[in-house]
């Protein structure tokens, strides 16, 4: 066998990628796909109170937001998952009693994605022209109501291609909640592939799984790119001048 | 338009400060009920801080603002912008809006009304700034002519009793000036109570009641129109009105 088929055997064995096909499918895609939504969701939430807490007047609240973020955006991904997930561990099975690290991997990812989450849109609402809130402010709405109407909603749209990418960062960083241990029927994409990979100590089991996150992640970066063009360009529709003569209301009101 | 009962706006002595830097120095501003008083002036003079301080969007240091002769400051201010219709140099319609959503937030919102009432109401303001049939398209999708008169529609939506002008066509090209300076004249004669702070001399003559010229955040000299452009008092007026006239 020479250096080539070698390779392609180790890189590209079909029957060993097939082999593997059904847990991917049944076990691994649900529960990737599952640990990336939660803590996507649960981030997102987390992500929007840190960003209001940033641009706070209130000192303490910001300093808390400052706190959180550069700890949990400035240490690896793994050593957070590991400290939750071994440290939390014993916890969770006292309050629970659920030996299960599952819930842990989610708690972890969720406070690293709420730290990047945060920043996005605390940099989306800061984006917004000074004049939205000025005016939402001399129609009589309250700080908060402004934030919330008028706000708030233009600062996410604005960064919903970085929430995109944040949720992309996600699908593959759940990979790593293989460090904490997880029970079969729990494994996802990466550790089935990796698990099928020593089986057969054959790397092709990666390989697929590796196509599998490609399939997830390869269309959202397109989203990104199509949601990017569309909030820069806008939809195709053209400003009309003004028509000087239809436009004049001609009340001929008597002052009163 | 219906005519409005109360409206009269004065500021006393107001004085603000941003840091060391003295914005307005003792101002003193009266507007009748039913008349335009503009406010005229160069640049940096305070004649936009002034306009902020009097519905409280920035909170004045000293002074006091009185609407139909009772003082508001203690008021909730958000009650008192809600008396107090303003519209911008960059018209700041909410982008992310319709039109009629622009123009019926407000009404949902604040004066509780349903979504149909609001929607009629929105209409009908929509109607009298002659732009309903943009209500459903996009501010970015208008001109800086219809986006300001949608501005207009949005502020007159509340039932204002005052209404501010911050160099409302100072940002648009030239050619659209004119309808909303129309738009602002049909206004004043409906018998709105205006503050206008203009670059407009023609409008500031010939549409307001009195006029006021500021210079370095005090009153410098004010009164009807035709003495301030025809008989100026003070040096300052002088060449002011020689650098724009």
């Amino acid at each position: 066998m020479d250096a080539f088929e070698q390779l392609g055997k180790t890189f590209f064995d079909w029957e060993a990628m097939v082999a593997v096909l059904p847990d991917l499918l049944t076990v691994g895609l649900p529960n990737t796909l599952l640990l990336a939504l939660a803590s996507g969701i649960i981030g997102t939430i987390a992500g929007m109170i840190l960003a209001i807490m940033g641009i706070s007047r209130n000192r303490v609240l910001r300093w808390i937001a400052r706190i959180y973020t550069d700890i949990f955006r400035g240490l690896p991904a793994v050593v957070i998952i590991l400290l939750i997930g071994l440290g939390l561990g014993p916890v969770l099975r006292e309050i629970t009693g659920s030996t299960s690290p599952y819930p842990l991997g989610i708690l972890a990812l969720s406070l690293i994605a709420s730290a990047y989450i945060g920043e996005i849109f605390r940099s989306g609402i800061q984006s917004v022209e000074k004049g939205q809130l000025e005016a939402s402010r001399a129609l009589g709405f309250s700080y908060g109501s402004s934030m919330q109407l008028v706000v708030v909603p233009q600062g996410v749209r604005r960064v919903l291609p970085a929430l995109v990418n944040q949720f992309i960062s996600l699908i593959k960083e759940s990979s790593l909640i293989y460090f904490i241990g997880l029970v079969a029927s729990e494994r996802e994409l990466f550790r089935v592939g990796n698990d099928a990979a020593s089986n057969t100590g054959n790397l092709s089991p990666l390989i697929a799984a590796g196509v599998f996150y490609l399939c997830l992640t390869i269309p959202l970066t397109h989203l990104v790119n199509f949601i990017d063009t569309r909030l820069r360009v806008g939809r195709k529709q053209k400003p009309e001048p003004d028509d000087p003569a239809a436009m004049i209301p001609t009340s001929g009101g008597v002052r009163a | 338009m219906k005519t409005i009962e109360s409206g009269t706006l004065t500021g006393k002595g107001l004085h603000l400060s941003f840091g060391t830097n003295r914005v307005l120095r003792g101002i003193d501003l009266h507007v009748e009920r039913g008349t335009t008083a503009s406010v005229i002036g160069p640049s940096g003079s305070g004649k936009s801080t002034l306009l902020r301080v009097l519905n409280r969007l920035i909170e004045p240091d000293q002074g006091d603002i009185l609407l139909d002769g009772r003082s508001v400051l203690k008021d909730n201010p958000d009650e008192l912008r809600r008396r107090i219709g303003m519209v911008f140099q960059q018209f700041n319609l909410f982008p992310h809006k319709t039109v009629l959503d622009n123009v019926s937030l407000a009404l949902r919102k604040l004066r509780r009304m349903s979504a149909e009432e609001a929607r009629e109401k929105a209409l009908a303001q929509l109607d009298l700034v002659g732009l309903r049939h943009k209500a459903d398209a996009r501010p970015g999708n208008l001109s800086g002519g219809q986006q300001q008169r949608v501005a207009i529609a949005r502020a007159l939506a509340m039932d204002p009793e005052v209404m501010f002008f911050d160099e409302a066509t100072s940002a648009l090209d030239p050619e659209l000036v004119k309808g909303v300076l129309a738009l602002m004249a049909d206004l004043a004669s409906a018998g709105m109570t205006m503050v206008v702070v203009t670059h407009e001399m023609g409008f500031s003559r010939n549409v307001s009641d009195t006029v006021t010229f500021m210079d370095g955040g005090v009153v410098v000299e004010s009164g009807p129109p035709a003495s301030i452009f025809d008989d100026p008092q003070t040096p300052r007026l002088r060449s002011f009105l020689s650098d724009v006239l």
